[in-house]
């Protein structure tokens, strides 16, 4: 079976994001861009199905601008088979990228997609289940742990109470959490190897996906800063302080 | 006008707090009715707690089998059908709500608006995005249903017992799909405040060490009578289970006070207690980043401070 990986390019999660002070946006000029996290633990999930001999073919699939097929290459060097690349200069958001991996899902027929539960970016958290109500298939959302066999993968879900476990008939959309795994480091020889690799580019606007933005940002704003507060000197300080404002 | 349909989240017969904060949310769109969404195999004690939330016009309860569980690709069909006539679908911005909430949406063929903090107007709303390092205006296109998820701790949970909505059973004409099958809920057994509504939190981070030192944050939680939680962190390296992670990927909670207890603080941690009313920080960092944003700071050994701490509380 094939495996189709959404592969997001994101502001690297260690960058500390300001907005512009106009409000047009947040500041993305030279900063360190990145894989989404949760996207290397869905390629690193899949590339273990495939050494597992559950898949054959695991597939990156990035949405962005001409420049992403350096982002692409990368999920190559980690071990993709190919990739495709939806080129579009604009955002895309989540509907629009679910309508564009279920087209993408015509044409590969994949037995399992699996897509990071959110990006880190607009932390949204909605492409798979999106796509997986538009494809009329399973979804597992928030996975900490996939076992895969006889067309059904049993998927350990990280949820609020603790840990669900549910069966879904393949194919299915699985998004993956923190847990899932530890995705692996890229080495140098596979970084030549994926300059061989093939990169599918089709244009955005080639595949019948209309972009139906429902919604429209206004405005971005810096979040409400908490003032720092004051040092105490011990315990018995602290829990007179904290009697004081009446909360122990 | 707006007539919002808000879903119930709830476990083991019970409604989970979440259900009221999102009804607050409801309630600032300003709309003429505010219907709560019980699915469920047995409805009826959700849907008599639900009937006693403040600003609930009516409870709707879909009683089906396939309905025990949780489970989004049965209950979101259902949804979506029940949408019908409503200008918003709210649900709490919880595992639950996040894994049913954008399959409703995409049923319907609109957008998702994820973790309202505050309602600007019936189709304005503001949310958080980089793991709430900016805040964003967005505006929902008024010709279609809104659908949302409710972030909990920007909302205090409506108050319960004044009203008594009436309870209407609905049937929905919706096929339902058996490719997704409940298999086990394991839960974390815990007599404890829950983490996700709870007035105090006690959290342990890396500097707590280990799992068996661990013992020392729930020994002291339980003294003060606080939920227990953990960082990502804690969590990864074993200490205690992941329904205990709070920050951008786990919980995002508010209580009155939270005491972060050998953790640095992340900005993916600190995301998850901003809206926490004191935080208390303890930590033998000097330089440790959660000093930056807690009231009352205490640089020192963990393992010697809690021993104070619950000395200077007396008997």
């Amino acid at each position: 079976m094939k495996i189709l990986v959404g592969y997001k390019r994101v502001v690297d999660y260690n960058v500390r994001i300001q907005v512009k002070p106009d409000g047009s946006g947040v500041v993305t000029d030279g900063v360190k861009l990145s894989a989404n996290p949760f996207d290397d633990i869905a390629l690193e999930e899949a590339l273990r199905l495939r050494e597992k001999g559950i898949a054959e073919e695991v597939i990156v699939v990035g949405i962005g601008p001409a420049d992403l097929t350096a982002h692409l290459r990368n999920g190559l060097a980690m071990g993709a088979n190919r990739a495709i690349h939806v080129v579009t200069a604009d955002a895309v958001q989540p509907l629009t990228a679910a309508r564009v991996f279920l087209k993408l899902i015509e044409k590969e027929q994949p037995g399992l997609v699996i897509l990071g539960k959110q990006a880190i970016d607009d932390d949204a958290n909605q492409t798979g289940q999106m796509l997986a109500a538009l494809w009329d298939r399973p979804q597992a959302t928030f996975a900490g742990k996939v076992e895969v066999a006889d067309g059904k993968a049993k998927v350990t879900r990280e949820v609020d109470a603790g840990l669900e476990a549910i069966e879904v008939d393949l194919p299915a959309v699985i998004t993956t959490d923190l847990r899932l795994n530890e995705p692996r480091f890229i080495k140098l020889p596979d970084i030549m190897k994926a300059k061989s690799k093939p990169i599918d580019s089709i244009e955005f606007g080639s595949l019948g996906v209309e972009a139906h933005d429902h919604l429209k940002t206004t405005q971005y704003a810096a979040p409400a800063k908490r003032s720092k507060g004051v040092m105490v000197k011990d315990a018995a300080e602290l829990v007179a302080a904290l009697k004081q404002k009446g909360l122990l | 006008m707006s007539k919002i349909l808000v879903i119930a989240e709830h476990l083991d017969g019970k409604l989970n707090s979440s259900t009221a904060r999102a009804v607050s949310a409801a309630s600032a769109v300003k709309g003429e009715a505010i219907d709560v969404l019980v699915l469920s195999d047995a409805p009826e004690a959700v849907a008599a707690e639900a009937a006693k939330i403040e600003g609930v016009s009516r409870v709707l309860t879909v009683a089906r089998p396939e309905n025990a569980h949780p489970l989004a690709a049965v209950l979101a069909p259902q949804i979506a059908k029940a949408a019908t006539g409503y200008s918003h679908v709210f649900a709490p911005s919880t595992t639950f709500g996040k894994d049913v909430a954008p399959r409703v949406a995409a049923l319907l063929g609109v957008a998702q608006v994820s973790d309202v903090m505050s309602v600007e107007a019936a189709h304005t709303f503001t949310r958080p995005i980089y793991a709430g390092n900016a805040i964003i205006t967005v505006e929902a296109d008024a010709a279609h249903t809104v659908v949302a998820t409710i972030r909990t701790a920007s909302w205090p949970a409506a108050p319960s017992g004044a009203n008594n909505a009436p309870v209407e059973a609905l049937t929905v004409d919706a096929a339902l799909p058996t490719h997704t099958r409940f298999v086990e809920l394991k839960q974390g057994s815990s007599d404890r405040p829950d983490l996700q509504s709870a007035s105090k939190v006690v959290s342990g981070g890396r500097g707590v060490g280990s799992k068996e030192n661990f013992d020392i944050i729930y020994k002291f939680a339980d003294r003060i009578g606080a939920a227990v939680g953990a960082s990502r962190a804690a969590v990864d390296a074993g200490y205690c289970p992941n329904e205990m992670q709070v920050g951008q990927t786990g919980k995002i909670i508010a209580p009155e006070l939270y005491m972060a207890i050998g953790i640095s603080g992340a900005i993916q941690h600190l995301t998850g207690i901003k809206d926490a009313g004191t935080i208390v920080a303890i930590n033998k960092d000097g330089e440790a980043p959660i000093f930056e944003i807690a009231d009352f700071g205490l640089m020192g050994d963990l393992f010697k401070i809690i021993p104070e701490l619950e000395a200077a509380l007396g008997a």
